[in-house]
């Protein structure tokens, strides 16, 4: 099983914790998805004293590993005050970095989140960027102390799949020993289990599950995807085959004309 | 079965309560920390939207159908309902959006074209379809608060203001200050806008879709207009964000430029009660019977709890839906 700064998980499937039609439909989609991880945002304006303090208790009763993440922060510093405050209220020093660069599309600004990275990293915190699937920001994360990436499937919130295949599949290859989780924009349980037969360690979601008709049966079913597709890519799937091109004379037409 | 009964809390849950208690001759006292309804309770806060259908994309099923008696009750207590029913609009690019609402609901047809020209001429030249819920309406909640109260006062309601836990007989209607003793209990932070706009017409409550900013409007009359409301876990209760408020502004200016030249009245938050599965709850301690976590559904589903509630006190039933025993 891949490790994520040292920690072992049980589930390769991660859920994020906002949106959900009530805290009781979010613990049963938790408890049917098996989700090792839960992402929780840090609102700046719920941080201070008690508020806030019902929903975060409610998250830790779900008895799963807490990611806090900088949702809705579009600049560095905002991002850093975030991470700081997410420490202190749920004591773990991982962080989903998100640092907006686009209020539109939330796309991550590759500047922003590179300097975030470098500052978090510096104060011992374990980084889980929020990026895209360019290479070259990958390297400059990896540089600035990050040990996880996690890279986008489409925008936040879009359930479009995973946009662009080949330069995931290329970010993959390149940098194959490091833990990397597939992050927003996935939609249906396909996506998950295409994201993880291309060799992703894990996938994270919410929407997808947070605004289905039915969240709980949705969430098994990425739960299902995930393994799925774990156990394809781990199974070393068969190469596909061109037959419509035949590359020898076909054999038997020539003998028997 | 006691004649005399104290309500703790005279906000939307405690009037109604006390509305159905008095209705079957139990001699009422409300305890609230002020004389009357107002910014200290949140249902001061609230749309007045009676809309079960719409409410039942995202709520259990009892909003759906304890929500559809409502207006009748509303109506039987003297409140001008207006049964104009509620429209559900989103912007060009969500328009994916509205079918999956129309999918998941019910009660609804479409309307395009002409007929939403009849319906809301304001909206028709923006918008090319809307989902309409015929047999929706809204009433002015803080109208229907200080109505229900003086009808209680005329009736021989006591008012006491004191926040001090009464002896004997006690239904605590307190909302989130009852969070001292049913743990469970949470807030959800809503902010809201109150706008004139002169220029607007609209006739029915608009809801816009969105994913991010989704936003309610009502119309109070007079040209004057509530934008609601956020739903943010946070019991914190006074403070309106100048974020979620630039939301909803943008949400309303978006739905209609109009929007953008009115006045802003008022700006207002406060945190509604409400329990894990976001239903109500009657719960038993000892003496005291707890009616409590109406979340964003206090003018909607109040009738229906306070029925259940006054009939459990009556022995008419014993146990009513929502229903918990506490043994803690």
């Amino acid at each position: 099983m891949t490790d994520f700064y040292g920690v072992e998980l049980g589930s390769r499937l991660m859920l994020g914790t906002a949106q959900y039609p009530s805290p009781a439909v979010l613990a049963e989609a938790f408890r049917r998805s098996g989700a090792g991880v839960a992402t929780v945002s840090v609102r700046r304006e719920a941080g201070g004293g008690r508020a806030g303090q019902d929903f975060r208790d409610l998250i830790a009763r779900l008895g799963v590993r807490l990611l806090p993440n900088t949702a809705g922060c579009h600049s560095v510093r905002e991002a850093v005050t975030t991470a700081q405050m997410a420490r202190e209220l749920f004591e773990t020093d991982w962080i989903k970095l998100e640092v907006i660069g686009h209020a539109d599309t939330l796309q991550p600004d590759p500047f922003g989140l590179v300097e975030a990275a470098r500052i978090l990293t510096g104060e011992g915190f374990e980084v889980f960027p929020y990026t895209t699937e360019d290479l070259v920001l990958a390297e400059r994360l990896l540089d600035a102390g990050c040990e996880v990436l996690m890279p986008w499937g489409a925008p936040i919130g879009t359930g479009l799949g995973l946009s662009n295949i080949y330069g995931l599949r290329s970010l993959r290859a390149h940098l194959p020993d490091v833990p990397m989780v597939v992050d927003a924009g996935l939609g249906l349980p396909s996506h998950a289990a295409a994201a993880m037969e291309m060799g992703f360690d894990a996938v994270l979601l919410n929407t997808a599950v947070a605004k289905a008709g039915d969240p709980a049966a949705m969430a098994e079913g990425f739960a299902r995807a995930v393994e799925a597709g774990r156990l394809g890519h781990d199974a070393d799937p068969m190469e596909p085959r061109d037959m419509a091109a035949p590359s020898t004379p076909v054999l038997g037409k020539a003998f028997l004309e | 079965m006691s004649e005399a009964i104290t309500i703790r809390g005279a906000g939307i849950v405690g009037l109604c309560v006390a509305t159905e208690l008095m209705a079957r001759g139990v001699s009422v006292t409300l305890r609230d920390p002020a004389a009357a309804p107002g910014a200290h309770g949140c249902s001061w806060w609230a749309g007045g939207m009676l809309a079960p259908y719409c409410e039942g994309f995202a709520a259990e099923e009892p909003v759906v159908r304890l929500g559809k008696e409502a207006a009748d009750w509303w109506e039987a207590q003297g409140v001008p309902v207006e049964r104009k029913g509620s429209l559900v609009v989103t912007l060009q690019r969500d328009r994916r959006e509205l079918d999956q609402f129309a999918r998941r609901t019910n009660a609804h047809r479409m309307v395009t074209g002409a007929d939403l020209a009849e319906l809301e001429p304001f909206l028709a030249d923006r918008h090319d379809r809307a989902l309409y819920f015929e047999d929706e309406a809204h009433i002015d909640p803080r109208a229907a608060l200080v109505h229900l109260q003086q009808r209680l006062q005329e009736a021989g309601a006591r008012f006491e203001q004191s926040d001090a836990a009464p002896d004997g007989a006690v239904i605590d209607c307190r909302g989130l200050a009852a969070q001292d003793t049913l743990p469970e209990l949470r807030g959800v932070k809503g902010e809201m806008v109150v706008l004139r706009a002169p220029d607007v017409t609209l006739n029915r409550p608009v809801r816009l879709l969105h994913p991010r900013f989704p936003l309610y409007i009502v119309p109070r009359g007079d040209g004057v207009f509530m934008l609601g409301a956020t739903q943010i876990e946070s019991e914190e209760r006074w403070r309106a964000s100048v974020r979620s408020v630039m939301e909803l502004l943008s949400a309303a200016f978006a739905l209609h430029p109009a929007f953008g030249e009115a006045e802003v009245m008022e700006i207002g938050a406060d945190a509604r009660p409400a329990f894990p599965d976001n239903l109500p709850r009657i719960t038993r301690k000892g003496d005291t019977l707890h009616v409590n976590g109406l979340f964003r559904h206090g003018f909607l589903l109040s009738p229906a709890v306070a029925k259940m509630t006054a009939g459990l006190v009556m022995r008419e039933n014993q146990r009513p839906e929502f229903y918990h025993e506490d043994h803690g």
